[in-house]
This record gives structure tokens, C-alpha cells and sequence, in this order.
């Protein structure tokens, strides 16, 4: 519990709240109350505890990069999400949305996908639990992410194409919702990232909250000392709370690096805080990318993953009361800082995480001034780079694949 | 001017009320006005104006599909609003069918503004409940429109007397669990939630219509539905009509037999 928790309908301020279709209102208030009921029963949290450890190989280590400490200046802690099982945070999430599902006695899992991630995660949740999985994918996802359309066949689940609208994330989510109303009494929708109407935010918060109260720990075992500051990639955000929660409260700076695409001063980005305004989306009031009218806006993003044009409540209240920051970074600064951190430690990261280590090389030059080569910045590796080859062979121009063609 | 004195000259002539919908800009923004106009020609009680929407999680393919036709069309809101004009003026009590964000982008009051001087008689709200939607209640009472809410199957007892309470104008039952499309056959959750709809009416003392939507395509299906409720709500059979047309003139054409189909329909479902 810290003092930015939602408030009981779910408000964090002016952000969050519930504007959703009346067919769905029971549902959200069922699984609100089966969501408060497990958080306070000692057996759930244990067993999600368990699960996480035995299962997803949690906690994630909390690594110092020391090459590329010596680049920069000052101490760069990795929070080692890239190394749980399906290769990002997003397991956290599903085990906990599929455990509390099988916890209220429903046997099929519905989800959303953009990259794929979420989808395979939820994919593997439901195999896990032994859950009926139907995950709804962009049209235009789908080609760009075959290699995950086939994890999650052969993981079990069904994959349905969505051609409708810009045939995105955002779609998908339109698609799982529409299955959602019609499917209600039997199905457990598992949300993507702490976006969408109350109670997801705070839902996928507390399941993905493990990130940041782990690192806390690690980073005052390993050190003595908190960091300076945190930081990670915003999409809809759900690394990114899932790191912040525990600092909230800490004399220690958050920064969240959204998806500035080609430039926040084109049109083609995604980021929602820097650039958009109020609205809602998807069930939530948060900042959205919309035109004059409140149509929303297609986003961009070389990663697919933080392609949305919306952002998690939590986001935007901490953004408006000015307890975190949040900046963009281009596609082209998170590719560089993809290869330089390929180059310089060994590690390939998911193009999304990329865009939180960028944003961390820019924010380093400030707190090595600020407060000399002691400095710490913990920055959430939220996810590893092998889905992201293709964009990568691509941009960098890699591989034979092309000229042989 | 509400949507209750169609409904009242309904129950005078002892029937339901014919509420048909489509979205403005469908075809596009005249081409719109002319296929409500004749949808009122031939005997819709009450016209709702969708207003297009780029998510809209309620609707099914065939909406959805007119809506983003309108919107490549580039429909704007101030577009709606001028079709509004233009059925009010007919004086055929017209409401607009809105997501939310459209509206919250415009602002609430000046959106409410606007919408009473086009003669709007006010809004139903597929995505904003009563209890999540106090600013929109405040505007709609300041400005005298209705505020039209759904109810669901999957609501709660406590929830329709809640939502009933904040209604004016009529309460819109969704038959279904699911999204707008036509349907080969009506649903049984209709006739309960519209019983219970009406006993949370009568608790509170109230005296609202209720009307059925979501499925209904042929004069057979309104026939039913009005045999229990007091308005029967039809919008993907009008769009999938004017979809399916050869031509303009014919979709027209079309358009005028469907309504005269389902208006003999709610006036034979005694």
C-alpha cells in the first residue's frame, strides 16, 4: 500500500476510473472483489510467490553493467527481466491474472497482443493452469510477429487475426473486449499492461510490483544505498509500474522513457504523456494520442510492444503530479543504445527495454554532473531482444539474409 | 424535447415506439440525413444519430464497418451535430448514440450545449454509466436532454436501480450478452431483464419507457420484442441495408420497406 493507490472506484487524481459498457460493470466489480479477497489471503500470495520462483525464475537478478558503468560514468544496475521464463516481465502478470481466474472457478482466458509478448506469456499461463486461451492479434501484428503467432499456436492457444480499425494493439484490445461482453460468465480476460478500466491498473500493478520490491532489496543488499534514480520504457506501462511502485515512496528520481518514434515533433510516435492530452481509451481517462476530435490517433513505434496511444493511468497521474518524469526516446537512440549494449556487456535487449537503457545514457550525463561517479541509476531490462531480430537485421543492415535474397 | 412523447403517443395507440439508428456520415453527411429522413418518412418513432467512433468495443462488423466508412468520409462532430438539425427538424425526437471520449474531447457542457440547440432531445452512452458519468448528468439536466443509460443482462439488481434512477427519456435493455448485429433469433434474456428493468422503475416510483435493443432485423423479431417492451430498438438491419445496396436510390428504397416491415411489426405485438 503506498499514498498513490487508486482510490476505491479507482482513480489515481484525475486518471483511471471505469467507462465501460453496464454488460461488463459486474464482471469488473466480481473480479475486484476476487482481486482484494487473494491479496489479502496469505495462501494466494504464497502460492503466486512460488509459482514466480519454481516457474518463471523469479527473483530476476539485479546485475551491475560494469563496461558499461565505465562508458558512462556512473553505476548502472539491470534489473534482469530479460532472463525469466518467455524472455520478459510480462510473465509475472499472466501467472498472477491466471492463477486469480482459476481462483474464481472460470476455465478460458481471453488476451490482447501487439508484439506477440503478452500473447505468448498468456499462452504459456493458460497451458501452465490448463486454461482455454483465445489471444486476439492485429492483422497487421501477425505478419510482423509470425515467429510469436507460432509460440502461441504451439503453446495451445488460438490466434484470431483483427483486420478492423488499424488492425494494432488497439484493435486487438476493441476484439478481446467485444468476445469479453459476449463471453462474461466463463471467460477471465487477462489484460496486457496496467491500462483499461479499474480494477486492471492497480490488478496488473500489484502483480507486476515484485520488479521493484525485489530490486529495492537487491540494490540495498548489494550496495548499501538506493539508487539515484529508476527508470524504464512506457508503453502502457506495465514494467514500468511494476518497477516504480516500490520507489514511490523513496527520495530516489523515476523516469519513464516513452516511444518517440521518428520524433515527437513528427507524426509519427507514441508518446502519449509528452505529447497527448486527457481522454479515455479503452475504459480509463489518461493521456491519449486523439485529433481534435476524439478520435484516437494511430500510434508508432519501432517497437511493437510500446506501439499504443494510450499509457496506464497510474502513468499519467504520476506525470501530472510531477512524482515521476517522463521523455521521449526515438526509435534511432533505443537502436543505438540496443547495440551498445550488445557491444558493450554481452546483452541484447528487446527493443522496448532499449528505449529505458537510451533514456538512462542521456539521464547518466546529468546525475554524473549532479553527483559525481557514485551515482546509481537502476534501470528495468524489461525484456530480451531475440523477437526484435528481424527489426534489428533490418536497421542495422545485419546478416547475408537480404543480399542472398 | 425528449424522447418520452414518441414513446407516450406509442402507448396511446396502444403499441411500441420504432427507435432507429445510424451513424452520421454513412454514406456520408447528406447521404445520411436523407436515409434517416426517410427512415422517419416511413415510420420511426424515435431516431438515434450514431456518432462514428475509431473504438468502438460495443458494435459488431456491420456497424463498425458504416462507422468507419463516415470517418474516412471525415466526418466530424460538428457534422453530427448538424444531422441532428436536420431529423430534429422533421420533429421526430432524435438522440445521439456516443462513445464517451468524443464527447469529453468536445467538453461536456459545450457538447450538451450544442446538442439542445440542434433540438437534440439528448444521449445514450453505450460506454459511460451513471456512475462514471456525473459531469455528463449535470450537463444533460442544466440543458434539459435525456440521458439515456443501458442496462445488461449481467446487471445487478442494486445496478438497475441505480442506473434507473439517473435514466430520463427511456431505459435501453441490451438483450444480448455480446455486441450490435443482427440476429436470426431474439434472445431470451430480454423479456427478464426488461421485467426486472421495469419492477426497479416502479420501486423508485418512476415512470420510464423501456426499450430492447441489440438484434432485432425483420418485422417477425419487432413484433416479439414489442409484445414486451415499449420501444424496439433497430440499427445493424438499417446499415447492413443501405451496405447492401446496389445504388443510392435503392438503398432508400430499401431503407423505407424495412422501417414500414418492422413499424407494422411493433404495432402487431400485443
Amino acid at each position: 500500500m503506498t499514498t498513490w493507490d487508486a482510490d476505491e472506484i479507482g482513480f489515481f487524481g484525475d486518471f483511471g476510473g471505469r467507462f465501460m459498457p453496464e454488460a461488463l460493470v459486474a464482471a469488473l466489480d466480481e473480479l475486484t472483489d476476487a482481486w482484494r479477497e487473494a491479496m489479502a489471503d496469505p495462501g494466494f500470495v504464497a502460492e503466486f510467490d512460488a509459482i514466480q520462483r519454481e516457474y518463471a525464475g523469479t527473483p530476476s537478478r539485479l546485475y551491475e553493467a560494469t563496461r558499461l558503468s565505465e562508458q558512462v560514468g556512473v553505476r548502472v544496475l539491470l534489473k534482469r527481466e530479460d532472463l525469466n521464463h518467455t524472455g520478459a516481465h510480462k510473465i509475472r502478470n499472466v501467472l498472477g491474472q491466471a492463477l486469480l481466474t482459476r481462483r474464481m472457478g472460470k476455465t478460458r482466458v481471453i488476451a490482447e497482443t501487439g508484439a506477440g509478448q503478452h500473447g505468448v506469456a498468456s499462452a504459456t499461463a493458460a497451458a501452465y493452469f490448463g486454461l482455454d486461451c483465445t489471444v486476439y492479434m492485429g492483422s497487421v501484428d501477425t505478419r510482423r510477429q509470425a515467429l510469436n503467432v507460432a509460440r502461441m499456436q504451439l503453446l495451445g492457444a488460438k490466434v484470431v487475426p483483427v483486420d478492423s480499425g488499424s488492425a494494432t494493439l488497439k484493435d486487438a484490445i476493441n476484439e478481446a473486449l467485444r468476445d469479453w461482453v459476449a463471453s462474461v460468465d466463463h471467460t477471465a480476460y487477462l489484460f496486457g499492461t496496467a491500462a483499461g478500466p479499474h480494477p486492471f491498473p492497480s490488478m496488473v500493478r500489484d502483480f507486476t510490483r515484485g520488479i521493484g520490491d525485489e530490486a529495492r532489496q537487491q540494490c540495498l543488499d548489494q550496495y548499501g544505498v538506493l539508487p539515484d534514480a529508476v527508470a524504464a520504457c512506457v508503453g502502457g506501462g506495465s514494467n514500468a509500474i511494476g518497477l516504480f511502485t516500490a520507489f514511490l515512496d523513496d527520495d530516489v528520481a523515476i523516469y519513464g522513457f516513452e516511444p518517440g518514434g521518428e520524433g515527437v515533433d513528427t507524426p509519427r510516435h507514441a508518446a502519449t504523456i509528452h505529447v497527448g492530452a486527457s481522454g479515455v481509451l479503452h475504459g480509463a481517462r489518461t493521456y491519449i494520442l486523439q485529433d481534435a476530435d476524439g478520435q484516437t490517433i494511430e500510434s508508432h513505434s519501432i517497437s511493437a510492444g510500446l506501439d499504443y496511444p494510450g499509457v496506464g493511468p497510474q502513468h499519467a497521474h504520476l506525470a501530472a503530479t510531477g512524482r515521476a518524469t517522463y521523455e521521449p526516446v526515438t526509435d534511432a537512440e533505443a537502436m543505438d543504445a540496443m547495440a551498445l549494449l550488445a557491444r558493450t556487456e554481452g546483452i541484447i535487449p528487446a527493443i522496448e527495454s532499449a528505449h529505458a537503457v537510451a533514456g538512462a545514457l542521456r539521464l547518466a550525463d546529468k546525475l554524473k554532473a549532479d553527483k559525481g561517479p557514485d551515482a546509481t541509476i537502476l534501470v528495468n531490462l524489461s525484456g530480451r531482444g531475440d523477437k526484435d531480430m528481424g527489426t534489428a537485421i533490418e536497421w542495422f543492415g545485419l546478416g547475408d539474409a537480404e543480399e542472398d535474397r | 424535447m425528449s424522447v418520452s412523447r414518441a414513446f407516450q403517443k406509442a402507448r396511446g395507440e396502444g403499441r411500441a415506439a420504432l427507435v432507429g439508428y445510424l451513424p452520421a456520415g454513412f454514406p456520408d453527411v447528406a447521404g445520411g440525413i436523407d436515409a434517416l429522413t426517410a427512415m422517419v418518412d416511413a415510420g420511426c418513432d424515435v431516431i438515434e444519430v450514431g456518432l462514428p467512433y475509431s473504438d468502438p468495443v460495443m458494435d459488431g462488423p456491420t456497424i463498425q464497418a458504416a462507422a468507419q466508412q463516415a470517418l474516412d468520409g471525415g466526418v466530424r462532430t460538428t457534422d453530427v451535430l448538424r444531422t441532428v438539425e436536420a431529423v430534429a427538424a422533421t420533429s421526430t425526437p432524435t438522440v445521439i448514440m456516443t462513445y464517451w471520449n468524443p464527447v469529453e474531447r468536445y467538453g461536456v457542457e459545450r457538447f450538451a450545449a450544442d446538442l439542445a440547440g440542434a433540438g437534440g432531445a439528448g444521449l445514450i452512452t453505450p460506454d459511460l454509466t451513471p456512475d462514471s458519468g456525473a459531469e455528463w448528468v449535470a450537463a444533460a439536466d442544466a440543458h434539459d436532454l435525456d440521458k439515456i443509460f443501458l442496462v445488461a443482462p449481467s446487471s445487478t439488481d442494486a445496478r438497475l436501480a441505480m442506473t434507473v434512477a439517473q435514466c430520463r427519456g427511456f431505459v435501453y435493455a441490451t438483450a444480448v450478452m455480446g455486441v450490435t448485429g443482427a440476429r436470426a433469433t431474439t434472445s431470451d434474456l430480454a423479456g427478464p431483464l426488461v421485467s426486472r428493468t421495469r419492477a426497479a422503475i416502479a420501486d423508485q416510483g418512476l415512470d420510464l419507457p423501456v426499450g430492447v435493443g441489440l438484434g432485432v432485423s425483420d418485422g417477425a423479431q419487432a413484433a416479439e420484442v414489442a409484445s414486451y417492451a415499449d420501444g424496439v430498438i433497430v440499427g445493424s438491419a438499417f446499415v447492413r441495408t443501405l451496405l447492401d445496396a446496389p445504388s443510392r436510390a435503392e438503398g432508400l428504397k430499401a431503407l423505407s420497406a424495412l422501417t414500414e416491415d418492422l413499424a407494422a411489426g411493433v404495432r402487431r405485438g400485443q
